[in-house]
């Protein structure tokens, strides 16, 4: 599709979305239970200030956690534009379809089968990410699997419900075998948290969630092509297989590497598709992707912030699920 | 010369090694710049022989050839450069617009990230051109009507500027004057451009006039080719499309009801209300007779029966139901 003459509503449209997650960052850098004047931050963004509690709390708790806000953002929002086009279904996203729980059964064995493995692939943050978006892919590809049989997009959807639920089920049967240690790490672990994730991790992190988002990139061609349904899209020289199971990759990388380190996050992945196209007025994925980014970043922040708001922290998961719940119910409700 | 052909080919699904055998041994051709109408009754294997003819599903046995090369060699993206598709399946894209999804039409030629290059550009304006849709190339595909969106998708396939169109029931849920629109602009396409195109459909009238040859696909006979009127004179169609409800109507191209007839009249009058009034008659029951005893005569001011002048056909047809038994 054309890219190359967009139009000047939609440039103003992404330049203003640039500005709002620029000014959110430095927000999320600001407010704590330490609140940080911008200008101070500023300083110790720029190595000019003299306060070492400051730049303590800056440089190694908030901008570590405003950083790994804007890649939950980007993945799961990214990974939920691409869910949505693949089944067809605008309520398709990592958390519903059971990828997310998929990710916790993988980081749950890892966690709690730690007495087997070697103790550098746990603490190194490899082996949670590996075993993360090995749950998350292989909950994806049954669900794929699945949607070979099954072409009515709801009862796929409850077929990828009943995974995640089956992943859930095998995790909690897990927790009853093993030790009070690794129980309470898993369940802090689930309840969703940014602020986990050190610089250490972020070095993995980071690269992972780029590998994603640069396949999500090469596939939005094929991507816009899928819209069409899968006969068309084969008519288009498309190969259906082959791009099932690049997409079910990009997906399991973005969202299972990023819950494998801030435990589930309900609800971006179906709400900021919905947001972005709603703004953009398009189904052209060259554009809705960078949006999702934008706005998905933004919005993790936004729900950081709140979450600061109250002394004791919230877990991310349960604001994010107050953004993302309303709009499921608004798109029932326009769709009839 | 022909872009399609096949030999011996058998179609059908295999699931495993359970193969269930649609149609068999047809020897089919398709030239350049012609339209073929595919008509049967359902299940006789339309949207099969379109699938495998289209290279979605693999023959049973025999071979496709299309440009005198197998459709098994063809990759994805090669079919996609030899053969554009319109299908059934429903098209529901929010926030895409008429241009949207034409330009999805040129995607074997767009770079990775789907950039357009000028001449396709000019491919996409010429495609929304030929199916009159200009002015609604800004508009959002869910505020055209059922015939614009079919249109839009017989617009997407001209984009693909692909040798072949194959289009699976175009004119389905449309109203007759887009069904007859559709039919009269691939028939222009086909000739025009020097397209082969081919769709299925259910509008023998339409492809009676519309196709530049039919291929009757029946249950029992396989696959009769031939031009329209050649088809109909030697009984073809009406061997096909064999019923106790229905007969085809040689005279007119058009099926017509079987009634029960079981009660007789005679009539007589002027040309157009006379074959007016004996399809009343039929729906009612009459079957019309020379030697029957109650006659109905038609002239300007009416139906006369038994002295009695009737001034519509209902009051006619109301008038008959008082008498006990003819």
């Amino acid at each position: 599709m054309e890219i190359n003459r967009m139009k000047p509503r939609k440039t103003i449209l992404f330049i203003l979305l640039t500005v709002l997650l620029a000014v959110l960052f430095v927000a999320d850098l600001s407010f704590g239970s330490i609140r940080i004047p911008f200008g101070e931050a500023m300083n110790v963004l720029f190595g000019a200030s003299s306060d070492t509690i400051n730049t303590e709390i800056l440089l190694n708790f908030r901008l570590p956690k405003a950083i790994t806000a804007i890649l939950a953002g980007a993945s799961l929002s990214v990974a939920g534009l691409m869910m949505q086009t693949l089944f067809r279904n605008p309520l398709a996203e990592p958390y519903i379809l059971g990828v997310s729980s998929g990710a916790s059964l993988g980081v749950a064995l890892v966690m709690m089968a730690s007495a087997v493995l070697p103790a550098v692939f746990i603490s190194s943050g490899w082996g949670m990410i590996l075993a993360a978006v090995i749950g998350a892919a292989l909950v994806l590809l049954l669900v794929v699997g699945v949607s070979f049989k099954v072409q009515n997009s709801v009862s796929l959807l409850i077929v990828g419900i009943m995974f995640g639920t089956i992943a859930s089920s095998l995790v909690g049967v897990l927790q009853y075998f093993s030790n009070p240690d690794a129980i309470k790490l898993f369940i802090m672990w689930n309840m969703g948290s940014l602020s986990a994730v050190t610089w250490e991790y972020l070095q993995i992190l980071v690269p992972t969630i780029l590998t994603g988002l640069l396949l999500a990139i090469i596939l939005t061609k094929r991507l816009n092509g899928l819209l069409l349904g899968e006969n068309y899209a084969r008519g288009l020289g498309i190969p259906i297989l082959q791009t099932r199971v690049l997409i079910v990759t990009a997906t399991g990388i973005l969202a299972g590497a990023i819950t494998a380190f801030t435990g589930p996050i309900a609800f971006v992945g179906v709400a900021i598709p919905h947001i972005a196209r709603g703004i953009f007025r398009t189904a052209k994925h060259q554009l809705l992707m960078p949006a999702c980014v934008l706005l998905g970043a933004s919005l993790i922040l936004i729900c950081d912030i709140i979450s600061q708001i109250p002394t004791h922290t919230l877990p991310i998961n349960t604001i994010s699920a107050l953004f993302g719940a309303p709009v499921i119910i608004w798109i029932i409700l326009k769709r009839k | 010369m022909s872009i399609v052909k096949t030999s011996q080919l058998s179609i059908g699904y295999a699931k495993g090694s359970n193969k269930t055998l649609v149609q068999s041994n047809l020897n089919l051709e398709l030239l350049r710049g012609e339209m073929v109408c595919l008509i049967g009754p359902n299940g006789s294997g339309k949207t099969t022989l379109l699938r495998t003819l289209a290279g979605l599903q693999k023959p049973l046995k025999g071979n496709v050839l299309i440009q005198e090369k197998n459709i098994t060699e063809f990759t994805q993206q090669e079919k996609a450069l030899q053969i554009a598709l319109v299908l059934t399946d429903k098209v529901q894209i929010e926030n895409a617009t008429v241009r949207d999804i034409v330009t999805l039409g040129q995607h074997p030629y767009t770079h990775w990230l789907g950039g357009l290059a000028p001449e396709g550009r000019e491919k996409v304006h010429e495609a929304i051109r030929m199916v009159h849709l200009e002015h609604k190339t800004n508009h959002y595909l869910n505020e055209l009507s059922d015939g614009e969106r079919q249109r839009v998708m017989i617009a997407k396939a001209l984009a693909q500027d692909t040798p072949l169109i194959f289009l699976d029931e175009p004119t389905a849920h449309l109203d007759l004057p887009n069904r007859v629109e559709i039919m009269l602009l691939l028939h222009r396409l086909a000739h025009k451009t020097g397209k082969g195109i081919i769709l299925s459909t259910h509008e023998l009238d339409l492809a009676l006039q519309a196709a530049d040859r039919i291929w009757l696909m029946s249950s029992t006979e396989g696959v009769i080719c031939g031009v329209p009127e050649d088809l109909v004179i030697d009984g073809s169609f009406n061997r096909v499309f064999q019923s106790e409800a229905y007969y085809f109507n040689a005279a007119n191209g058009n099926f017509s009801m079987n009634y029960p007839l079981n009660k007789q009249l005679s009539v007589s009058g002027d040309k157009t209300r006379l074959y007016w009034t004996l399809r009343a008659l039929a729906r009612a029951g009459y079957s019309v007779t020379a030697d029957a005893e109650t006659h109905i005569k038609i002239s300007e001011k009416g139906w006369e029966i038994n002295g009695k002048i009737l001034l519509t056909i209902e009051d006619l047809l109301q008038e008959l139901s008082t008498f006990p038994e003819i």
